[in-house]
């Protein structure tokens, strides 16, 4: 059974998420298809389909610190499958924004740190610079040497590139950013 | 036949033996790519889980750039095809977003370039017959699981790549190069994607999931058209092992190096040494088709 505590701010994160995701949360059902095709609903404790109901319900910001919520790998076959034609993952990446945006707790694993290390990494070159934000990560979690130990084989085969990429068009990246964080009046 | 090529970040990097073998397979088949100068990353995963607008401007950038010069824009990448498929469904379906994009990149553009990948190129504009003509070796009955993953079908509504549940390319393509393609039900499940270092966990478990049933269905490799599929089910093969029970040495390939091989090309065109589970069995067959 679900069962939700009513607060203030209730009606404030169901009306976000619609904003947000621009999915009508009352048509979802039940029938827990999302649930049943997740690939990672057996890892985690609350499923697709209870996040729905919580949302529905008027649950507030304690569903922000949800496992499912950095457990989902943005695979959308929530959305794909579902009969109501409700964009599940974007629900998810609406809680996502408003996790970081109201401080929920660091989930495991750190996510968010991979995202920001990630954007980074393109805001300064323009692409994705793999070592460099592998390490950024790597050092925001204190565990550097964490499953590390296949690094030297990658170099070794030229899999992972050593050195910043170059030649992208640096300028428009930048512009792209600012406009971001002018857009949010805070960190991207 | 002439595209504009984005590559994506990854084919400088964990990628770049898919970059490697798309150029040999373009080459051969006469597909002329040219890439967009200056092309920036279209800000994958980590962009469209935090703002809407990085969302759609990161791949705009680039679109736009195709879009000037007016030529179709070619990807390999799965993850890249997606953000741009998504990101032009966004700017022409949403006024606000195409306004937020027209301010970020200080130019406007509408949504309208077309994006296509590699696949739907090989077996729309080129053809399977021309390509059955350009081979020279063929994969010799060789049993392959062709993996699609999540980002070439998904969102159905928007991708329109193939059957979203059951896709049928990636097969086409083994079936004319003489292999064997397996029906096999994970075709389009999740590998865990970006979560490879965040959340090693769930990706060992997800992958695992997939080598398995790709074992019990009898392939003898799985090919793949996305970096992240690719060097999750490659390369966390040996976190599985070490787990205990497990033993797989299950080749993970581009269908790209693939087609390369039977086009004629070396493994060493291809970046088949940058496998982590090597490829010998995939080799020596083709190698034996060549003496028939």
């Amino acid at each position: 059974m679900i069962t939700i505590k009513r607060k203030k701010d209730s009606r404030a994160l169901k009306d976000m998420v619609k904003e947000l995701s621009g999915v009508n949360l009352s048509v979802c059902f039940q029938c827990k298809k999302c649930s049943n095709g997740c690939p990672v609903a057996k890892l985690v404790v609350t499923k697709p389909a209870e996040i729905m109901r919580l949302l529905h319900l008027g649950a507030g910001d304690e569903l922000l610190s949800k496992d499912l919520i950095w457990t989902c790998a943005s695979c959308e076959t929530c959305s794909a499958r579902c009969p109501m034609g409700i964009d599940v993952a974007a629900v998810m990446d609406a809680l996502r924004r408003l996790a970081i945006e109201r401080k929920a707790p660091t989930p495991e694993g750190n996510v968010p740190l991979f995202n920001r290390a990630f954007l980074k990494s393109v805001e300064k070159f323009g692409r994705t610079y793999e070592m460099g934000l592998i390490t950024a990560y790597k050092l925001g979690t204190g565990k550097l040497m964490n499953d590390t130990e296949k690094f030297p084989a990658m170099l070794k085969k030229g899999k992972i590139a050593l050195l910043p990429p170059r030649g992208a068009d640096r300028k428009t990246v930048k512009r792209i950013f600012k406009k971001s964080q002018a857009g949010k009046g805070g960190k991207a | 036949m002439k595209y504009a090529y984005y590559p994506g970040c990854s084919a400088e990097s964990t990628a770049r033996d898919m970059n490697q073998s798309t150029l040999a397979v373009a080459r051969a088949l006469g597909i002329e790519l040219q890439e967009p100068e200056g092309w920036t990353c279209c800000g994958a995963t980590a962009g469209h889980q935090t703002d809407r607008m990085l969302a759609a401007s990161l791949p705009a950038a680039n679109l736009a750039k195709v879009q000037d010069m007016k030529l179709d824009m070619l990807v390999n990448c799965a993850a890249c095809y997606n953000r741009m498929k998504v990101a032009n469904h966004e700017i022409a379906a949403h006024p606000d977003v195409r306004q937020n994009v027209r301010e970020a990149l200080d130019r406007d553009y509408d949504g309208s370039v077309k994006v296509r990948h590699l696949i739907e190129v090989l077996l729309e504009d080129v053809g399977l017959q021309t390509i059955t003509k350009s081979f020279k070796r063929s994969l010799n009955g060789l049993k392959v699981a062709c993996y699609y993953g999540c980002l070439l079908v998904r969102p159905p509504g928007i991708m329109k790549f193939d059957d979203p549940e059951n896709p049928q390319s990636l097969d086409r393509l083994v079936t004319v190069m003489g292999g064997q393609s397996l029906d096999w039900p994970c075709k389009v499940e999740c590998c865990g994607g970006g979560l490879s270092l965040t959340r090693t966990d769930v990706v060992v478990d997800l992958t695992e999931s997939i080598l398995d049933m790709a074992v019990q269905s009898g392939a003898e490799c799985i090919a793949v058209s996305c970096p992240m599929c690719q060097v999750n089910l490659d390369l966390r093969q040996q976190d599985i092992n070490k787990q205990g029970g497990k033993h797989y040495e299950m080749p993970v390939v581009y269908i790209t190096q693939l087609l390369g091989l039977c086009l004629g090309f070396g493994p060493d065109e291809l970046g088949f040494e940058k496998l982590m589970v090597p490829a010998a069995n995939i080799l020596k067959k083709v190698e034996a088709s060549g003496h028939e």
